[in-house]
C-alpha cells in the first residue's frame, strides 16, 4: 500500500514538475522571435516617386524602406527614437573638437542585384544629398550647411568633414531618408532611382501595383544573419481611414504604422480585446498658430501673448484626447525625449500656467492695452483635414471666444494651403512642424527668422543667435541651456508662434505583430528587420 | 438615317476639342502647383531655385498656349504623356483604375435595369394602387439616400453581424471571378439601386404613356393575348426613355464614385480623380476627364443609333 | 336645409369660381388624389418652418462647445444626444436645414432658371444660336460633375455662395436641354410664325407663347433640383469640400468624427443622415406627384 502511494506521489511530483518545465519553455519560447509569415500592413498614401533623397512622405517610408540601409539608424526598441546605432556602420568616431566623424563600414553586405556595398556607395549617396548636382533635388540639404566634405579614404571608412561643430550631425545621419544607393547606378543616371529600387536591405522588390499593393519578400543574402524573421510583407493602399480601422478588425491587415484616433482605438479594443497590442506615445508632429508680424494687431507682442495666455491648454489636453490625436502640453521637443522641457520650466511660459482664470485676466488686460476692442473679429486659416486640424480649430476659436474675440474660421483645401502661407495671406493660420527624428536642430531651423518655412514672418536677431548657439554646443549642460532660452524667447517673452498641443500617436496592431516598438516619430522603424509574427 | 447619323458622328468632334480646352484652363485656373505640392509635403519649405528647376522640368514655366499645343499634338499620337506627380506614363497609372470601374458599372447598369424594368412595369400596370406606391417609395428611398451613409452602414454591418470584410485588393475579373465578385458586388449594390430609382420611375411613364397609345388598345380589342401585347409593343417603344437614363448614368458612374469609392475601398477612377486634383497632376486630370467625357459623348451617340434603329419617326428627320 | 343636388352644385360651380376657389380646389384634389406628393408637401412645408424659426426652436446655440456633455447619448437634457464637442444635435439638425434649403433653393433657383433662359432662347432662335449654345452645353454636360466641384470650390474657396455656384453650374446644361425640348414644340407651331409675321418683337413671343408651355417641366425640375443639391451639399461637405466647421450642416456633421464615432455614439452619424433622406424623400415624392398631375409625357427627367 505504502508502497504504491509513495509511487504515485512521486509520479504526481515529476509530472508536476514536467509540466512546470515545459510551460516556462515554451513561455520563453514565446519571446524567441518565430521565422515565417507575411507582414499585410495598410498605408493611407502612395508614394510618388522611389527616390527617399527627393521625397517627405510617409507614404514613400512605410511600403519602401525595407528595401534600403542608411549609415546610422535609431535604436529600434528605443521607444524615444532618438539614440542612434550602426546600421551599415559598424563603429565610428567622432574628434575632439567635433569636427571629423569617421565611420568603419561592415564588410560583406551585398546589394540585392549581388554587388557589395563599400564607402563610395555611401559618399556618393550622402554627395547626392549633401550637394546635389544640377537638376537633382534635395529636400533635407540645409540640414547638412555644416558638412563641409565627405571622404571615403578606403573601401570600408567613409568621413564627414564639418565646418563648424555640431554635435547633433550622428542623429542627424540616422535620418530615415538617407538610403544608400548604389555609386555605380547613382554615375550611370542620377534619376534612376525615381523609379526604380535597388538597395542592400533585409527585403527585396516584388511589386508595386499602383494604387492597390507593394510587395517585398525576404532577403536570403542578408547581411545581418538570422534576419529578417519575415517571409515577406504586403503594404496595401487604403485611403480611408474607416477601411484601415475595418481591416485590421476583420483580420485583413495585421498594423497601419502611421496612427489611429483615440475614437478608432477604442473601438478595435472593444471589438477584438487581447487580439490587439495597443502602443501609444507622443508624436514628433504639432499644430501652432502662426501670426503674421507685418498685419496689426499681431505686430504687437502683447496681442500674441493674449493669444496664448487665453488657451486653456490642461482642459484642452484632457477633452481634445478623447477625440482627436492631441494629448501631451509640451514645449519645443517631445516629452520624455533627452531635449523636453522640465514641467517646472513648462509652467513658467505664457499659457503653460495651470490657473486659467488668472492668465485670461491677464489675456484681457493685454488686449485692452493694446487697444484691441472687446468684440474685436479676425479671420484663422486652417488646413481642410479631419484630424487633428478641424477640432483644433473649433477648440482655438471656442477658447478665444473666452476673452472676447470673434474669430471666424476659414477653411482652406489642404492642396491650396502652403501656397497660402506662403504668400503670406493671413492674418492668423495654423501650421505645423513634424519632424522624422526628436532633435532640435532638425525640428526647429524653420523658427530662425531668415528661414524659407518663417511663414509669421518674425524678425528677432536674438532667437536667432540662440539658436546658433545651442546648435554649436558641445557641452550637454550648456546646449540645455540655450535651448530653454529659445524656447521662453519664442513662446514667452515674444510669443512669436502658440503652441497647442502635441500630436499623440496611437498605433493599433493585431497581437500577433511582435518586435516593433512605437517612437514618437511615424518615419522610424519602418525597416522590418526586427519584426516577426508569432502564432 | 445615314445622313442624321453622320451628322451626329460629326458633331462629336468640336465636343471632345471643346472639352479639351476647357479642362486644360480651367485647372490651370486653380492656385497650387503640382511641384509645391510634391516638394513642401510634410514640412512645408524649400527653396525656390528648386522649385523653378522642377517647373522648367515639366514644362510649366512655359506659355500656356505652348504647353496645349504640345499636350494637343501628344494627344493626335495618342500619347498622354505621364503624370507629373509620379512620373510614370498615364496609361499605367489609369489601366487598372478604370477595369475595376467600369466593371462596377456594368454591374451596376445591371442591378439597375433588373430592378427598374420589372418594378416599373408593376407600377404601370397596377397605377395608384398600393402596390405603386410601395414601389415609388422603395425606388425614391435608394435615392434619397446619401451613397456614402449607405457605405458606411453596409461596412458596419458586414463587420459587426458577420465579423467580415470584402476583399481589399482588386482581382480581375478574369484572374479569380469569385475573389473579384465578393468585392465589386456590394458597391454595384449601393449604386446599382440608387441608379434603378430613375430608371424605375422612367419605365413606369413611358408604360403608363403607352399603355394609352391607339395601337395597344387596338392590339388588346383584336383579342391578343395580354403579355404579347406588352412585350412586343409596349416594352419596343417603353425602353426608350429608360435607355437615355441608363446612357446618361452610365457615363457618370465612371468616374463620379467618389465617394463610393472611398467608402468602400475601391481603387477606382474617382478616387484617383480626386487624387489627381489634390495633387495639381494636370496631365493625368486632363488625360481622366478625356477618358471620362470621351465615354460619355461616345454612349450618347450610340445612344442616338439605338434611337434611330428602335423609332422610325426619328429616321426621317 | 336644402338639400344640395348635384345640379345645382354645378349650377353654383358654373357661376365664374373665382382664380382663388380654383387654386384650392386644384389644391385639395392634388391632396386627395395623389397623397403621396400631399405628404410630400407637408414635410417640405415643415422643413421651411423649421429653417425660418430656428432661432426660437433650437433648445441650445448650434456651436456653443461643452466638453462637460460630450458624446451624450440622446437623453432629457439634450433630445438627440451631443457629438464630440459636446453641442447639441438637435439645435444643430435645426440650424442645419437653415444651410440644406438655402443651398438647395440657391442652387435650384439658379440653375433651373439660368437653364430655362438658356433653353428657350436655344429653341427659339435656332440656327447657328441653338448649334453652339447646345455644343456648349454638350461640353458642360461631359464635364464630370466632381471635378467641376472641386475645381470650383479650389478657385473661389468655401463659402456657402462658391458651394451654390459648384452645384448650379452642372445644373445648367441638364437643365437647358429639358427646357430646350419643350420649348421645341411650341417653336414648330404656326402660330408664332404668324406672330413674327405680324411684327411681334422677340421677347413679346417668348413669353406671351413659349413660358407658359415650360412653366411645367421648369416646375418639376426645380424640385428634382433641390433634391439633388441637398445631396450635393452633403456630399461635397463630407469631402470637404462644403461647408465649413463650425457652421452647423447635415453633410458636415456626417463627416469626421461621427465616422469615427460611428458604433460608440451611432446618434452623432443617424440622425443628420435621416434629415437628409427625409428632406430629398420629400422633395422627390412632391416633385414626382407634380409631374404625374402637370403633364405625364415629360418623362425625360
Amino acid at each position: 500500500m505504502r508502497h504504491r502511494s509513495r509511487w504515485s506521489v512521486c509520479t504526481l511530483v515529476v509530472l508536476a514538475l514536467a509540466l512546470t518545465f515545459a510551460w516556462t519553455v515554451s513561455g520563453v519560447a514565446q519571446d524567441k522571435p518565430r521565422y515565417g509569415g507575411v507582414l499585410t500592413f495598410v498605408v493611407p498614401s502612395e508614394p510618388p516617386s522611389y527616390d527617399a533623397h527627393q521625397e517627405e512622405t510617409f507614404g514613400l517610408i512605410h511600403p519602401t524602406a525595407p528595401h534600403y540601409n542608411t549609415l546610422m539608424r535609431v535604436d529600434p526598441f528605443d521607444k524615444t527614437g532618438t539614440k542612434p546605432v550602426g546600421d551599415l556602420a559598424e563603429s565610428w568616431t567622432i574628434s575632439k573638437d567635433g569636427l571629423v566623424y569617421t565611420f568603419k563600414l561592415r564588410k560583406g553586405v551585398k546589394f540585392h542585384d549581388g554587388g557589395e556595398m563599400t564607402s563610395k556607395d555611401v559618399k556618393a549617396s550622402y554627395d547626392k544629398i549633401i550637394f546635389p548636382p544640377a537638376g537633382i533635388k534635395s529636400l533635407r540639404k540645409d540640414s547638412y550647411d555644416a558638412v563641409e566634405v565627405v571622404e571615403a579614404p578606403d573601401p570600408y571608412t567613409i568621413r564627414f568633414r564639418l565646418k563648424w561643430p555640431e554635435p547633433s550631425l550622428l542623429l542627424n545621419l540616422a535620418s530615415p531618408w538617407n538610403w544608400i544607393y548604389k555609386a555605380d547606378i547613382l554615375a550611370k543616371d542620377m534619376h534612376w532611382y525615381e523609379t526604380h529600387i535597388m538597395g542592400t536591405g533585409p527585403f527585396l522588390f516584388v511589386e508595386h501595383i499602383k494604387g492597390s499593393e507593394w510587395v517585398g519578400k525576404k532577403n536570403p543574402n542578408y547581411w545581418d544573419k538570422g534576419k529578417p524573421y519575415l517571409d515577406g510583407y504586403r503594404a496595401l493602399f487604403v485611403s480611408s481611414s474607416a477601411q484601415q480601422v475595418a481591416a485590421i478588425r476583420a483580420g485583413r491587415a495585421h498594423i497601419q504604422f502611421r496612427s489611429f484616433s483615440p475614437p478608432e482605438r477604442d473601438q478595435l479594443v472593444q471589438a477584438l480585446g487581447d487580439k490587439v497590442t495597443v502602443q501609444e506615445s507622443p508624436w514628433d508632429c504639432l499644430n501652432f498658430v502662426s501670426m503674421h508680424h507685418e498685419k496689426k494687431p499681431f505686430d504687437d507682442k502683447r496681442v500674441r501673448r493674449a493669444l496664448s495666455l487665453a488657451l486653456d491648454r490642461y482642459e484642452g489636453s484632457k477633452n481634445l484626447s478623447k477625440i482627436t490625436l492631441v494629448k501631451d502640453v509640451a514645449g519645443v521637443q517631445v516629452p520624455g525625449t533627452p531635449w523636453a522641457t522640465p514641467p517646472a520650466e513648462l509652467e513658467k511660459l505664457a499659457g503653460y500656467g495651470h490657473d486659467i482664470n488668472a492668465n485670461r485676466a491677464e489675456a484681457r488686460r493685454l488686449l485692452r492695452e493694446a487697444g484691441v476692442p472687446d468684440g474685436f473679429s479676425f479671420t484663422f486659416k486652417n488646413r481642410g483635414i479631419p484630424h487633428p486640424y478641424e477640432p483644433l480649430g473649433i477648440w482655438l476659436i471656442d477658447q478665444w471666444r473666452q476673452i472676447g474675440l470673434n474669430v471666424k474660421q476659414e477653411v482652406i483645401e489642404a492642396s491650396a494651403y502652403h501656397p497660402m502661407l506662403k504668400r503670406g495671406d493671413f492674418e492668423v493660420a495654423m501650421d505645423f512642424q513634424c519632424g522624422f527624428i526628436v532633435e532640435p536642430d532638425l525640428d526647429l531651423p524653420r523658427f530662425v527668422s531668415n528661414s524659407d518655412a518663417n511663414y509669421g514672418k518674425h524678425k528677432d536677431k536674438v532667437i536667432d543667435e540662440l539658436f546658433q548657439k545651442q546648435s554649436r554646443a558641445l557641452d550637454l549642460e550648456e546646449r540645455r541651456k540655450y535651448l530653454r532660452a529659445f524656447e521662453k524667447r519664442l513662446l514667452d517673452e515674444e510669443a512669436h508662434v502658440i503652441y497647442t498641443l502635441q500630436w499623440h500617436r496611437i498605433v493599433v496592431h493585431s497581437a500577433k505583430v511582435k518586435g516593433w516598438t512605437i517612437t514618437p516619430s511615424h518615419y522610424l522603424n519602418n525597416q522590418l528587420d526586427t519584426v516577426w509574427l508569432s502564432e | 438615317m445615314w445622313k442624321y447619323l453622320l451628322k451626329r458622328f460629326l458633331l462629336m468632334v468640336p465636343t471632345l476639342i471643346g472639352v479639351a480646352v476647357l479642362t486644360f484652363f480651367l485647372i490651370r485656373v486653380i492656385p497650387g502647383d503640382v511641384v509645391e505640392l510634391r516638394l513642401a509635403g510634410d514640412r512645408g519649405a524649400v527653396s525656390d531655385d528648386v522649385l523653378k528647376q522642377e517647373r522648367a522640368r515639366f514644362g510649366l514655366d512655359q506659355p500656356v498656349w505652348k504647353q496645349f499645343g504640345v499636350w494637343m499634338v501628344g494627344i493626335a499620337r495618342l500619347d498622354f504623356g505621364t503624370s507629373m506627380w509620379t512620373g510614370s506614363p498615364i496609361w499605367d497609372e489609369i489601366k487598372l483604375r478604370f477595369a475595376l470601374s467600369l466593371q462596377v458599372a456594368i454591374m451596376a447598369t445591371i442591378v439597375a435595369v433588373l430592378l427598374a424594368v420589372p418594378l416599373g412595369l408593376l407600377a404601370a400596370l397596377k397605377q395608384d394602387s398600393w402596390v405603386d406606391y410601395t414601389v415609388r417609395i422603395f425606388s425614391i428611398a435608394g435615392l434619397a439616400c446619401p451613397s456614402f451613409w449607405l457605405g458606411i452602414l453596409f461596412i458596419l454591418t458586414f463587420l459587426i453581424v458577420f465579423k467580415w470584410l470584402p476583399p481589399m485588393v482588386y482581382t480581375p475579373f478574369w484572374v479569380s471571378p469569385w475573389q473579384n465578385l465578393q468585392q465589386l458586388i456590394w458597391p454595384a449594390l449601393a449604386v446599382g439601386y440608387r441608379y434603378s430609382a430613375v430608371a424605375t420611375r422612367m419605365t413606369r411613364s413611358a408604360m403608363l404613356e403607352v399603355l394609352r397609345e391607339d395601337y395597344v388598345r387596338t392590339a388588346r380589342a383584336k383579342g391578343l393575348v395580354h403579355r404579347l401585347i406588352l412585350t412586343r409593343h409596349a416594352l419596343k417603344n417603353a425602353m426608350l426613355p429608360v435607355l437615355t437614363v441608363i446612357a446618361l448614368e452610365f457615363a457618370f458612374l465612371i468616374g463620379g464614385l467618389v465617394v463610393t469609392e472611398q467608402v468602400f475601398n475601391l481603387n477606382g477612377i474617382g478616387l484617383l480623380f480626386v487624387q489627381a486634383v489634390a495633387h495639381r497632376d494636370y496631365t493625368l486630370i486632363q488625360a481622366l476627364v478625356m477618358l471620362v467625357a470621351g465615354i460619355f459623348i461616345f454612349v450618347n451617340f450610340a445612344m442616338d443609333v439605338m434611337y434611330a434603329w428602335l423609332d422610325p419617326r426619328i429616321r426621317y428627320r | 336645409m336644402a338639400i344640395t343636388t348635384p345640379i345645382d352644385h354645378a349650377a353654383g360651380a358654373a357661376s365664374e369660381p373665382t382664380p382663388s376657389a380654383r387654386w384650392w380646389a386644384a389644391v385639395r384634389d392634388f391632396a386627395r388624389h395623389r397623397t403621396l406628393g400631399a405628404v410630400g408637401a407637408v414635410v417640405v412645408l415643415l422643413m421651411i418652418v423649421v429653417a425660418v424659426f430656428s432661432g426660437p426652436l433650437a433648445p441650445y446655440d448650434p456651436v456653443a462647445v461643452d466638453f462637460g456633455a460630450m458624446l451624450a447619448k440622446p437623453n432629457a437634457a439634450h433630445w438627440l444626444g451631443t457629438d464630440a464637442f459636446g453641442r447639441d444635435v438637435l439645435s444643430r439638425l435645426i440650424y442645419g436645414s437653415r444651410t440644406a434649403l438655402l443651398v438647395g433653393f440657391g442652387s435650384a433657383l439658379v440653375g433651373a432658371t439660368l437653364g430655362a433662359v438658356l433653353g428657350v432662347g436655344s429653341a427659339y432662335f435656332g440656327g447657328l444660336v441653338d448649334l453652339y449654345l447646345q455644343r456648349l452645353m454638350d461640353i458642360f454636360l461631359s464635364f464630370p460633375l466632381i471635378i467641376l466641384a472641386l475645381a470650383l470650390v479650389a478657385i473661389l474657396g468655401n463659402s456657402i455662395p462658391n458651394l451654390i455656384m459648384a452645384i448650379t453650374v452642372p445644373m445648367i446644361p441638364r437643365a437647358a436641354l429639358v427646357i430646350r425640348s419643350s420649348a421645341l414644340t411650341i417653336r414648330e407651331m404656326p402660330y408664332v410664325d404668324a406672330a413674327r409675321a405680324a411684327g411681334f418683337g422677340h421677347l413679346r413671343i417668348i413669353m406671351r407663347h413659349m413660358l407658359p408651355n415650360v412653366a411645367a417641366p421648369y416646375l418639376i425640375m426645380l424640385t428634382a433640383f433641390l433634391s439633388q443639391a441637398i445631396l450635393a451639399e452633403a456630399s461635397l461637405s463630407f469631402l470637404g469640400l462644403g461647408v465649413q466647421e463650425p457652421t452647423p450642416a447635415w453633410g458636415l456633421m456626417l463627416r469626421g468624427a461621427a465616422v469615427d464615432f460611428a458604433e460608440a455614439a451611432p446618434w452623432m452619424a443617424l440622425f443628420p443622415g435621416l434629415a437628409i433622406s427625409l428632406a430629398v424623400f420629400a422633395f422627390n415624392l412632391f416633385g414626382d406627384s407634380l409631374r404625374d398631375a402637370l403633364d405625364p409625357k415629360l418623362r425625360t427627367l
